[in-house]
């Protein structure tokens, strides 16, 4: 028996001999294992199609854990921040979880699928830390990663698009919610969530019904100009939103190997999402002793002046360094100049003054700008088609 | 009787690193070697006619790049090529291949089990915490904690310090890892035989000790905290054997004016008024210098080459106490082609990897058994290699070397001497273990050359065939390597200095020990210092 | 139903120790236990009408002073036989004798008559270190507090003081194992392999296992401990749990023998009390829990009650076991070769060398029986009459090595064993066989069953360095509080871990005292 080097080669996703074929400049990237475009055609008409039509971008290779069985709602009651409990079934949420100190391991989706039945959704992989989690609980727990496909249809057509797909009264469905369809005789499961903070959908379908479901909502969504987003579009469109991204914004704790690396959901401004009328949930003690105390880090929004992306730079308080920024970008939509940085508490509320120190280069000649910046309160990105029900039209 | 300003005894790695910082300080130094070649246990040499073997060390990642960078070491010669990953083959026909690319180990571990590919980050980033704590000390001399000298205070002030920063429980799972067995560390993490069997390989090689031996983790971690070029735990071959990197080591040594003396078997050290004066050689030779480095293991510097009339008591009794077992042996072959092996393409770049037959911690506990009973293994564990692959100044075009080390073969057997049947019985034990997965392997054999402890003692001059120089459990380890209160490369005489792998930070060919001890020498000359320091890692 | 500050589930030794030091300082105590006898595994069983054994523990060697003391123990009913020697049984029938510093027979030499008692002076040197440690809370690094940052520097101080040397020596022998160290010091095969049996006693490794010379000294300590030494307890083990009950009582604490803790009761973030076998619920301040740690919190608590983390925590807490026990009632005393009735009536080991210990811990690894096993020999009836039927005799033995699970299973090993083990003592007490009236083996499944300690494991999880002191029983849940508010430990998984010590029972009360939770 010789294995063959294709099982330890980077994997393709269903949808691989559609996104190929549509992706003249050829340029590959490596995520999770996973061969995807991190462009197809060009970065910004790319990013351009999530913002004024429709945008499509592969997301099979998202890690998917069914987690089923009558203790799956306790199970991720204690895992989760969030009180799962007020998911109602065919609703979605986002949430976050910590390890025992509170640090964040990561962020994903969870889809309720049934009064036991769940779905998580996250970028990183999570096998290890779910099955320590089940200890204790009726629960089973399958990575079905590779047994579901799943497209992100985003933009300000992709309602009108999916429902000539056959998604009839799709308009109907609110964010965060799930609806059933059949997509030739096999369920087709769409979601209205989505990485971009705009109008959009997840479409989950079986890996077998993957090239038809591109095929048929490629020539659906023609007249609507849609088109096959890369990860570089997405990345864009997810600062923008004010999205963020394991390894980029925070490390996941269970990989952190410096002390001091790792952080809170409260020092990455996601205390919303932390309920702590729960009684038990992973991080609980130690986010309240947080809270009481107060937090190191304070996560913050910048809107920095001039069109320089700040990347990678130093944000400073008068002469002092205060902060790092983990993500920035030019955000074509909003026309603003964003970026999301870790700032030593007390320094990064709302409407502080602060100023980044960005390099640049031109020509082989770095510039070094000293650009202010003010910490604002949320994303500058946020339509009112995201949030409407019934979806708009086109 | 020639007069230098310092002898070094024993023309190893250390031993010519200690030799060369030494005379590029100024000093007139001469290393004197019993052999009729240097290197040590870090030799390349041609036992069958065009193909070269590292017959001892083979593999390289512990030498400090400090030291390879400040002694020029690539301008005398010296190139070393990572060989990237290795594999472990299974009874069942299966194998494990361990990538050196992170994506691809995951989905080769992802085939075995998913939540073990996944609990690899978890595995790798606690044990990137502990190389973290120990790199910065490779470079330095340990404090002493007996010692109420300013120096000692602060160097331990500063080293609680770093622990201290890890917070509370971190730090107590650095103490259970530093007493703890690789394969209660290992399964912490994993489920999978197999996984597991790979890894603990580095917890038991060179080491008298078995997988579930308390004290097996830090002996892992003995093998990761080395690095290629950055790429810390990642091992290399020295282009042209491991001779490459003792002769770039005496290029740079007579580069400075040091001098090196072959065929010189070092009978006793002269001490004269409790200071140290020089060396007398078997064939009644001396040699005169104020400064006395050993480079030999701390049971022969003080127990055969110095007189006991000059030694404290307690130094003999530490001396005799001192940990150095036999534990390992290794097999030499040159092949008259490429042996095949089951379940692996020919052209995959695993066959330059490393190869092991053990695919559980059971049966390398087991190897561990016949050790206690004073046997070899009778299933060993095998560190198989074939630098041909990577290298192609070992042997003939098409042709291959392979270097299998083995766990663990007694220093003897039974009690007595080893006989050679008892040679030929541990080598067809190791042959038989790698025919098991290769079927043309045996064909393949030109010539074999097969050591165990009884010829690497003789060889070499390591006690007992230690690979080590001496044990590297928690006893005989940083401050207390190789004895507490003498873990600052002086020896109790005046003017004579220990450098060998039996002192801080230990074995493998690392050339630390060699630095420090002539840093230590240069100080008590009050000369300035020639040695660097670590770089300070990120 | 009463309110009650603290509910101490077990009422083995420590769970009655701390039940009955809490009580004395005024506070509502009560123990329960499943069980219908006090003392845990220091109990007394009937083996055959009229045979008394001491069914789990046999020894008392390292049990506090103080406690006796403090708790008024012999006006309660205790009394200790006389201090014990060790005779190590020779197959030659010239036994060696190990009274105090003084060795006698089977050719001892000189140089280990010698080297003995300056061996054993100088391991009571790192003893009375340890000692420091193991009467208070093992002290945290970081988050130390000033109590914390004492402990370090008595500790501190206490290395200085014990000289260069010592502190130089105990750098070394702190992580080593013991056949090194008895090889380094003695020659006498008996000798070594009898000394290095305490090193290895009830934990799941062999001599050449580093870290055995800390278990070692973990014994050692015994003698500072206890005065008399290793003695038995008239009337049996379980003489010790019903003299711990009386004094619990009479200290004001209320014991609850045969009603088990079905559950630990979680409201919010804290502990609040337990439910009992009967159905009802003791709402309390504190639980206190004597039981070990899995039990305590993977069974009462529950894992889904915790923090992930600390579930892991718990998963991967070590609980294997290597100790059985042989139990014979006899027709008659047996004669050993070269013993007479005094002999006999000592601690007899059977540990020919220390190859032959590690041999027989070799097959464990594996889940396997072994053929040639160590035996730790009580024969109480001796001095106490009382145990046996006139003229006849009760022996009991630890037993090691024993896999907690063979292969097979039990059920198809256990006669096999038990035959094999009865042929090896008949070869030191020949004629022993005819005079059995009643045997059994007691492994690890037995213990667990039988005293709730996962594993069988009898220190309530493997008493190595790496599960000792601030390590136990694992970060996060030391110094007697756990991750879980207003649950505690008192028994032989905290600190300073398992034998009758009775410390880590004192300790927590002490402990919980101190932080002030049931005011």
């Amino acid at each position: 028996m010789i294995t063959s080097p294709r099982e330890t080669m980077l994997l393709t996703t269903p949808f691989h001999s559609r996104v190929a074929a549509m992706c003249p400049i050829n340029e590959w990237g490596n995520w999770m294992g996973y061969t995807t475009p991190n462009a197809y055609f060009d970065v910004e008409l790319e990013y351009f199609a999530i913002r004024s039509t429709t945008g499509v971008f592969d997301l099979s290779p998202m890690n998917k854990y069914r987690i089923s069985g009558p203790d799956a709602e306790a199970y991720l009651n204690r895992m989760l921040t969030r009180n799962i409990s007020k998911l109602g079934i065919d609703r979605v949420c986002y949430a976050v979880w910590c390890n025992d100190a509170g640090s964040m391991l990561d962020d994903g989706t969870i889809f309720r699928l049934g009064e036991q039945d769940f779905r998580l959704c996250s970028y990183q992989r999570a096998d290890d830390w779910l099955q320590w989690c089940a200890l204790g609980f009726n629960v089973t727990i399958d990575n079905e990663s590779e047994d579901i496909a799943g497209l992100a249809v985003q933009g300000p057509t992709s309602c009108t698009v999916l429902t000539l797909l056959g998604c009839t009264g799709l308009d109907q469905l609110k964010p965060f919610g799930i609806a059933h369809f059949t997509f030739e005789g096999a369920p087709m499961m769409v979601s209205r969530t989505g990485f971009t903070g705009d109008l959009g959908y997840e479409v989950w379908v079986a890996p077998e019904q993957a090239e038809a479901l591109w095929d048929q909502l490629f020539e659906c969504g023609r007249d609507y100009l849609i088109k096959p987003i890369g990860g570089h579009a997405l990345d864009l469109a997810r600062i923008e939103a004010g999205f963020l991204q394991a390894h980029v914004d925070f490390v996941p704790a269970e990989e952190s190997v410096r002390p001091g690396r790792t952080r809170s959901p409260l020092e990455l401004g996601l205390e919303w999402l932390v309920d702590f009328s729960k009684p038990l949930f992973n991080g609980r003690l130690a986010l309240l002793e947080e809270k009481a105390r107060g937090s190191r880090y304070r996560f913050a929004m910048l809107d920095i002046e001039g069109n320089k992306p700040a990347e990678h730079s130093f944000i400073l308080k008068g002469d002092k360094v205060v902060g790092t920024v983990t993500s920035a970008a030019w955000c074509p939509t909003v026309k603003s100049n964003l970026a999301y940085a870790q700032i030593e508490a007390p320094h990064g509320n709302v409407g502080d003054v602060l100023t980044a120190e960005i390099y640049y280069q031109r020509e082989l000649h770095w510039t070094r700008l000293m650009a202010p910046c003010t910490v604002i309160d949320g994303p500058l990105f946020n339509p009112q088609r995201r949030r409407q029900t019934p979806a708009p039209a086109l | 009787m020639k007069q230098y300003d310092a002898i070094v005894i024993g023309a190893g790695h250390n031993g010519l690193t200690n030799g060369a910082y030494l005379a590029k300080a100024g000093l007139n130094v001469a290393v004197l070697e019993r052999n009729p070649y240097i290197g040590g246990a870090t030799v390349s040499r041609e036992l069958h006619k065009g193909w070269y073997y590292s017959n001892c060390s083979y593999v390289s990642s512990l030498l400090r790049p400090e030291i390879t960078r400040d002694l020029e070491l690539p301008r005398h010669g010296l190139q070393v090529v990572p060989f990237g990953g290795g594999t472990t083959f299974m009874r069942n026909g299966d194998h494990f291949h361990n990538f050196a690319d992170h994506d691809r180990l995951y989905r080769e571990m992802a085939r075995h089990s998913k939540r073990d590919a996944n609990a690899y980050d978890r595995y790798a980033a606690d044990t990137s915490l502990q190389t973290k704590l120990i790199r910065p000390y490779l470079m330095r001399t340990p404090p002493d904690p007996t010692s109420m000298k300013p120096r000692d205070l602060a160097d331990l002030l500063e080293f609680a310090r770093s622990f201290m920063a890890l917070g509370e429980e971190k730090l107590l799972d650095t103490i259970k890892f530093w007493t703890g067995s690789v394969g209660d560390y290992l399964d912490q993490y994993f489920e999978t035989d197999v996984i597991k069997a790979h890894i603990a390989g580095s917890g038991i090689i060179g080491t008298a000790l078995g997988v579930y031996s308390p004290g097996t983790a830090y002996v892992l971690l003995h093998h990761y905290m080395g690095d290629v070029d950055g790429n810390v735990g990642a091992w290399g071959f020295a282009r042209g054997g491991m001779g490459a990197i003792a002769n770039s080591l005496s290029k740079a040594l007579q580069s400075y004016g040091g001098e090196i003396i072959c065929d010189a078997d070092v009978d006793e050290i002269i001490v004269r008024n409790g200071r140290a004066k020089g060396v007398a050689l078997k064939d009644g030779t001396e040699y005169r210098a104020d400064i006395v480095v050993s480079n030999l293991d701390p049971k022969r510097t003080f127990l055969d080459i110095t007189n006991p009339k000059d030694l404290p008591e307690d130094v003999l009794k530490k001396a005799r106490n001192f940990k150095i077992r036999g534990s390992s042996g290794k097999l030499n072959i040159a092949l008259d082609g490429l042996p095949t092996f089951n379940g692996i393409d020919p052209r995959s770049r695993m066959m330059g990897g490393e190869m092991h037959f053990s695919d559980t911690m059971a049966r390398q506990e087991r190897a561990y058994d016949d050790w206690k009973n004073g046997t070899w293994s009778k299933d060993p564990y095998l560190d198989m290699l074939i630098p041909s692959m990577t290298d192609p100044t070992m042997a003939p075009p098409g042709k291959h070397m392979m270097s299998v080390f083995v766990q663990y073969a007694p220093p003897k057997i039974d009690g007595r001497e080893w006989t050679d049947e008892d040679k030929d019985g541990f080598e067809k034990s190791v042959l038989d273990q790698i025919s098991n997965y290769s079927p043309n392997f045996r064909d393949l054999i030109l010539h074999c050359e097969t050591r165990t402890p009884r010829e690497i003692e003789a060889e070499v001059g390591l006690t007992e065939g230690n690979i080590f120089m001496g044990e590297l459990t928690f006893d005989q380890l940083l401050f207390n390597r190789p004895f507490p209160g003498y873990s600052q490369y002086r020896a109790p005489i005046k003017g004579m200095y220990m450098c060998s792998s039996g002192t801080h930070p230990g074995g493998g060919v690392m050339a630390a020990p060699g630095a420090n001890a002539a840093r230590e020498i240069l100080s008590d000359l009050k000369r300035p210092n020639t040695v660097p320091g670590g770089y300070a890692d990120d | 139903m009463t309110d009650y500050d603290a509910v101490i589930i077990g009422a083995g030794h420590n769970g009655l120790i701390c039940g009955a030091y809490l009580a004395k300082a005024g506070k509502q105590v009560l123990v329960v236990d499943g069980r219908d006898q006090p003392g845990g595994c220091a109990s007394t069983r009937e083996l055959a009408a009229g045979f008394h054994i001491s069914d789990c523990a046999q020894w008392l060697y390292q049990f506090d002073d103080d406690i006796v003391r403090d708790l008024g123990l012999q006006a309660a009913g205790l009394t200790v036989g006389r201090a014990k020697h060790t005779v190590a049984l020779q197959s030659d029938g010239d036994h060696l004798s190990i009274d105090g510093d003084l060795l006698r027979g089977a050719g001892i030499e000189a140089k280990d008559q010698a080297a003995y008692p300056l061996f054993r002076q100088q391991m009571n040197v790192f003893a009375k270190l340890m000692l420091k440690l193991y009467r208070g809370r093992a002290p945290k690094l970081v988050e130390a507090n000033w109590t914390d940052r004492l402990t370090l520097m008595k500790l501190g101080l206490g290395l200085k003081l014990m000289g260069k040397g010592n502190m130089q020596d105990l750098m070394r022998l702190v992580l080593i194992n013991i056949y090194d160290v008895m090889n380094e010091n003695f020659d006498h095969q008996g000798l070594k392999a009898a000394l290095a049996l305490d090193a290895i006693t009830g934990t799941g490794m062999g001599p050449r296992s580093p870290n055995t010379v800390f278990t070692y000294l973990h014994r050692a300590l015994g003698h500072q401990l206890q005065a008399s030494g290793v003695v038995q307890v008239m009337g049996g083990m379980g003489a010790l749990g019903e003299s711990l009950k009386s004094a619990a009582e009479a200290s004001g604490a209320t014991v609850r023998m045969g009603c088990r803790v079905e559950q630990i009761v979680k409201e919010g973030d804290r502990v609040c009390g337990v439910v009992l076998a009967d159905g009802s619920t003791v709402p309390t301040k504190a639980v206190v829990s004597s039981a070990d740690p899995t039990t305590t919190f993977a069974d009462l608590l529950g894992y889904q009650h915790l923090e992930t983390g600390m579930a892991r925590r718990v998963a991967q807490y070590r609980t294997r076991s290597g100790t059985a026990k042989l139990h014979l009632a006899l027709s008659g005393l047996p004669t050993v070769t070269g013993l007479d009735n005094d002999a006999l009536s000592q601690r007899l080991v059977i540990a020919p060398s220390m190859e032959s210990i590690e041999l027989a811990w070799n097959p464990i690894k594996y889940a396997e029986c072994g053929h040639h096993h160590i035996f730790d020999i009580s024969i109480p009836s001796i001095e106490d009459p009382s145990l046996a039927p006139n003229g006849q005799h009760v022996l009991t033995a630890l037993i090691h090595y024993l896999p907690y699970e063979p292969q097979g299973g039990w059920d198809a090993h256990r006669q096999t064993v038990l035959d094999n083990l009865i042929e090896q003592l008949e070869a030191y007490a020949p004629g022993l066989k005819a005079q059995i009236v009643a045997s059994e083996l007691l492994v690890p499944p037995d213990f667990e069953a039988a005293y709730g300690m996962k594993g069988g494991n009898w220190h309530h999880g493997e008493l190595s360095i790496d599960q000792a002191l601030m390590m136990r029983p694992f970060p996060g849940s030391s110094q007697y509080s756990t991750a879980v508010p207003g649950l505690f430990l008192c028994g032989a998984g905290a600190h300073p871990g398992g034998s009758l010590m009775g410390l880590p029972g004192r300790n927590a009360a002490r402990e919980i005292l101190k932080q002030g939770v049931l005011a």
